[in-house]
């Protein structure tokens, strides 16, 4: 067995010939989709070093995912100037006619119907998620760009900034003895809420942990596919594969791109029904 | 049997079955999603909103088991 896994790691790792340096697979995949501490200028092999900040043990560094970031808000601040342009207009036309769309479908058939009539004050919030989340999933897709949101790190955040959101929701609304109670559902036999209690207290953790790691699983795997897939070419080594590997590669990347607003749309529509699940409990 | 390899194995069985299971859970939701929209044609709109987000949550569910296989593998 150690043979055959000893074997199986001198293939992938192939000589590419002509640059006397070994093609592995795992490096290349593993280098696009991790952090690092600097930037790559494209088509080049040099790299701007980012700032290394340990504040009181903490490593709080400028990475390349925290420069997508910035590169994102940077996006979107741009492109809500260009929403609000002409505002007093009483027809939207442009970006502002776009962006509207987007908006009014969140508002009217996500936020309302799942958080009722006072959904309105968390429509910033959940906006702020759907936009964020889908421009960092796309920036991944642009050629030197890499996904924040490909971070645990980032979706971990995003999911415990909801978890707060979703509590905070209950306990405005019904102090925090009055949410802790509103867990349970109500009007069950009492022998099943020794089972309940435990399961539903889990509940509470579980889901917050599922959206960060299906926004994180998806967008990692979305991208090794997709360099996979043009790997195969440098493994086989032969060009005759790049026939069959660049039109299976671009529909996988026409799919990343359905799936980044996919995902989330997921992620705003989940938080935004947990809000409603703790602002409404069922009696 | 070197654990290196059986961990590889293991993680290549696990990912192929949690998709058999995903495919045949997503298969199942666009079959009851045409119906529905068969038999109502002007539903399709909102038939299809809730198509996607199923579909999203049981891709979440199979990426789950993704996860876990990577892990095994990075071992």
């Amino acid at each position: 067995m150690s043979q055959v896994a000893a074997s199986v790691a001198a293939d992938v790792s192939t000589q590419a010939p002509g640059t006397g340096e070994a093609f592995n697979v795992s490096d290349l995949i593993m280098h696009h989709i991790t952090n690092a501490n600097e930037i790559e200028i494209p088509f080049t092999h040099y790299a701007i070093p980012l700032p290394r900040i340990h504040i009181a043990g903490l490593d709080l560094s400028i990475t390349k995912h925290v420069v997508m970031m910035w590169v994102a808000c940077a996006i979107l601040f741009g492109l809500a100037r260009l929403a609000v342009r002409r505002a007093n207009d009483p027809v939207p036309t442009g970006w502002r006619n776009g962006f509207e769309m987007l908006i009014k479908y969140l508002r009217d058939e996500i936020v309302r119907k799942t958080i009722g009539h006072d959904g309105d004050k968390y429509l910033s919030y959940l906006l702020t998620c759907f936009f964020f989340i889908w421009t960092c999933n796309m920036l991944g897709l642009v050629p030197s760009m890499s996904t924040p949101t490909s971070n645990i790190a980032v979706t971990a955040t995003l999911a415990i900034v909801a978890f707060v959101v979703i509590q905070l929701a209950g306990m405005i609304k019904f102090g925090v003895g009055g949410h802790l109670k509103n867990i349970v559902p109500g009007g069950m036999p009492r022998w099943i809420y020794p089972i309940m209690i435990p399961v539903e207290v889990l509940g509470l953790f579980t889901k917050p942990f599922a959206l960060c790691i299906r926004l994180f699983a998806n967008m990692t795997a979305g991208h090794v596919v997709i360099l996979g897939l043009i790997s195969l070419i440098f493994i086989l080594k032969s060009a005759w594969v790049a026939t069959v590997s660049v039109p299976f590669a671009l529909f996988i990347f026409v799919l990343e791109l359905l799936v980044c607003f996919i995902q989330a749309f997921i992620f705003t529509t989940l938080v935004s029904t947990f809000i409603g699940m703790s602002v409404h409990p069922s009696h | 049997m070197d654990p290196r390899g059986l961990a590889f194995l293991g993680a290549g069985l696990g990912a192929g079955l949690a998709l058999i299971g995903a495919g045949m859970g997503i298969g199942r939701l666009a079959a009851s999603a045409m119906d529905g929209i068969a038999r109502q044609p002007q539903s399709a709109g909102t038939i299809q909103t809730a198509m996607l987000i199923a579909a999203g949550l049981i891709e979440g569910v199979a990426l789950f088991a993704l996860v876990i296989c990577f892990l095994l593998s990075a071992k």
